[in-house]
């Protein structure tokens, strides 16, 4: 083992994964723009591909990093339909605070 | 038995006709309804026939009856109960299908004439065919259950046929009124059925009267109840007291009809389940009596009714409520050869008076009100000697058919002791109210001057005036067979005897009395309504309260809607209407929205809207989750496991 290539431990990397996913949870509740909830959902997508990769590299299992294609994948479309919608929610209501878009409240 | 009569047909034939004119009668031309309509109750009538040529020995070789179908598959197969699907021939069951099948036909034939300018033509033949499906489906039934299938179904075609012209409130209230009248007497019927099955373990006739013939002691009790039963459900039917209030009011039907349902067929029902169930009664004296003196009682109460009335078609409703009681006496002193036989004859006249009565309804254009008619002799030749006959017939005069099987009821209720003679007196009392008020009908429809000279009448088409002319040879020559010879083929059904008497020429003499009160109705209908026709309103002044009485028909209508209509109304509008079905029923239904709406509001506050809040819902629940998951419990709290075992029970 020379000390250019030392493994990082295993729980580094979770502890990050678990940081991030709740930074994103974080942000979800507490912003109040919409764009800035979308990247927050990001966030928790990637934090999971995060923890996705390392166990796939520590396993040797390539089943994980399948995963995360598909989650990226997911992820894409999802940016789409999302980004769509919250172009249309602007256009017909000219703001994007989460708070003031509550049409289905009786 | 040699061959097969195929008596299944008897009744699919029709049934088939219903089908037709029913389903595609509206999108078929007229002939073809027509056709359709005319050839299912004469192919039914051939099939009768040739069975009857069998019984008789014409041509062929005699068969023996009874004479019995039934359908292999069974019917009615629960635990113990076995019933059969299945028809008897038998000689009563014959005669019954001759008359229905043969008059059946005949007025088929007159409706073509009378029925050709009105709406729903096809509706009719169709219902007119439903009719007689039912009819010698309850004539040929094997056992009682199969008897109520056709019992129902006459009376389903007769609401239709009441109510034919729905668009008038009166038919539609009169089918009404027939159909729940008629379900009072069913329900006496239905519980005669239960009670047979009780008692019996069979609905089988033949194996009933095995039953009784086996045990002669057994008398009374059950079997009374049984028999009352069976009478309250065919006084329904057959119009008696007291439930026959619907047959005047079903005269809002097509004239055929009439004649076909509400006179000569249908309201006989009564008469030949009595005949068929004779056995039951036959054990029961008391019963017998019950029937002996409902008929009695009704024979007179609706002649007099009869007496005033001014509907040419309700004199003769309530004529045929009068006949229908005289064959109920006649039941009722065990004479039920006597009673089938005038239910022949009276098939024959009745129909005849009532088809005359609309060939002149039609010829004067729809007019009803006796008042209103008057010299029509000239005009309506055929149907003034035709209905001549059938009042001839009817008043019991010689030697025209009613004369013989009248005489044979009053000379065998004359047989049964004092309490026959006074039977009797009754019936020759309510034999000079007939012939009164036959010929005052006849008198006030063909006699003296026109009372509407507007009017132009015409004779009917040969269509209706055909069956009237066989109708009119039957009522003069139906009788003729007499009542030994129709006995004596009647016995193996109906097994009853009539006992001579010792006196002699008692029946000769009890005949020469019957026509003699015959001769004063005629006589007294003659000076009152032909000599000097202001006679009669003199009278009716002279006896102001006696004449209300009968025109308003002793006010059996009005006490029974102020004793049973009424009290039963309000019943249902205020006991079950109000307080069960609001009260008791919406009230539940308004607890069960109460709870919803009122939990609604509540759990409404949980959809805020608000986005953020969902989302913290959200994460609160995967943190209890991973809360649940994550923390060792059994160790942080050692009893969890059994509590958690405790609660899913395991």
């Amino acid at each position: 083992m020379n000390l250019f290539y030392q493994e990082v431990p295993l729980a580094w990397y979770l502890l990050l994964s678990a940081v991030l996913f709740s930074l994103g949870v974080l942000g979800f509740l507490i912003k109040r723009n919409l764009i800035t909830v979308f990247m927050s959902i990001e966030l928790m997508l990637n934090a999971v591909n995060l923890s996705f990769v390392t166990f796939a590299h520590q396993w040797h299992a390539v089943k994980g990093q399948i995963f995360v294609f598909f989650v990226m994948m997911v992820a894409a479309a999802e940016a789409a339909v999302g980004l769509a919608i919250i172009i249309a929610v602007f256009r017909a209501r000219a703001t994007l605070a989460v708070d003031r878009i509550d049409l289905m409240k009786l | 038995m040699n061959g097969t009569f195929n008596i299944w047909l008897i009744p699919l034939l029709p049934f088939a006709g219903f089908m037709l004119n029913g389903i595609l009668g509206s999108r078929m031309p007229k002939w073809l309804v027509t056709t359709v309509a005319l050839l299912a109750p004469l192919a039914a009538f051939g099939v009768v026939v040739n069975a009857a040529r069998s019984v008789f020995g014409i041509g062929v070789s005699t068969s023996s009856l009874p004479y019995i179908e039934t359908c292999p598959m069974g019917w009615i197969n629960i635990g113990a109960l076995h019933i059969d699907f299945s028809f008897v021939l038998d000689q009563l069951s014959l005669v019954m299908l001759l008359v229905i099948t043969g008059v059946g036909f005949l007025i088929h034939i007159y409706s073509v004439g009378y029925m050709s300018h009105e709406e729903g033509y096809a509706r009719y033949f169709a219902f007119l065919n439903l009719f007689l499906f039912f009819m010698t489906v309850l004539v040929l039934a094997g056992n009682v259950l199969l008897m109520f299938v056709g019992w129902e179904g006459v009376g389903l075609a007769s609401y239709l046929l009441i109510g034919f012209y729905f668009q008038k409130d009166s038919a539609a209230n009169a089918g009404k009124k027939a159909f729940i009248v008629n379900r009072i007497g069913d329900f006496g019927f239905l519980i005669g059925i239960f009670l047979l099955l009780a008692n019996f373990g069979t609905l089988t006739f033949s194996e009933i009267a095995a039953k009784l013939t086996a045990s002669p002691a057994w008398q009374g009790g059950v079997l009374t109840t049984i028999a009352l039963c069976l009478l309250f459900g065919a006084t329904g039917k057959s119009a008696q007291l007291p439930l026959y209030i619907w047959l005047p009011d079903a005269m809002e039907g097509p004239t055929p009809v009439s004649a076909l349902i509400h006179a000569a067929t249908m309201v006989t029902a009564g008469v030949y389940m009595i005949a068929r169930t004779h056995v039951l009664f036959d054990h029961s004296p008391f019963a017998l009596g019950v029937v002996a003196i409902v008929g009695a009682a009704t024979a007179l109460f609706a002649a007099t009714i009869a007496l005033v009335q001014n509907d040419i078609k309700r004199v003769l409703a309530y004529s045929t409520i009068s006949q229908l009681g005289y064959m109920f006496l006649g039941c009722g002193v065990a004479a039920y050869s006597a009673a089938i036989f005038h239910l022949v004859t009276h098939a024959f006249f009745k129909a005849l008076l009532f088809l005359a009565a609309g060939s002149i309804i039609h010829a004067i254009g729809g007019e009803q009100d006796l008042r209103k008619m008057g010299g029509l002799r000239k005009h309506l030749p055929v149907t003034f000697w035709t209905m001549t006959a059938a009042v001839l017939a009817i008043a019991g005069f010689f030697p025209f058919a009613g004369f013989f099987s009248k005489d044979a009821i009053l000379y065998a209720a004359y047989l049964r002791g004092p309490g026959g003679i006074a039977l009797w007196f009754v019936g020759l009392v309510t034999a000079l109210l007939t012939s009164f008020y036959m010929f005052r009908l006849w008198y006030m429809t063909f006699f003296g001057e026109s009372r509407s000279p507007e009017i132009h009448p015409h004779e009917s088409p040969w269509s209706m005036l055909g069956p009237l002319v066989i109708l009119a040879l039957l009522s003069i020559g139906g009788g003729w067979i007499g009542i030994e010879r129709f006995a004596a083929y009647l016995w193996p059904s109906v097994g009853e005897r009539v006992a001579d008497s010792t006196i002699p020429h008692l029946e000769l003499n009890l005949s020469i009395a019957a026509v003699v009160v015959a001769l004063i109705g005629w006589f007294i209908a003659d000076r009152l309504y032909r000599e000097k026709p202001a006679h009669a309103a003199q009278m009716a002044e002279a006896l102001p309260g006696a004449y209300k009485l009968l025109a308003n028909k002793y006010y059996v209508d009005e006490i029974y809607g102020a004793t049973v209509v009424k009290p039963l109304l309000g019943f249902s509008k205020y006991a079950l209407g109000w307080v069960v079905d609001v009260g008791l029923l919406g009230g539940f239904a308004w607890l069960l929205g109460g709870i919803a709406l009122f939990s609604g509001a509540i759990l409404q506050r949980w959809q805020s809207g608000n986005l953020r809040s969902y989302a913290a819902w959200l994460a609160a629940g995967a943190a209890a989750v991973l809360l649940f998951v994550l923390v060792p419990w059994t160790t942080v709290w050692p009893d969890s496991m059994q509590l958690i075992l405790k609660v899913t029970g395991r």
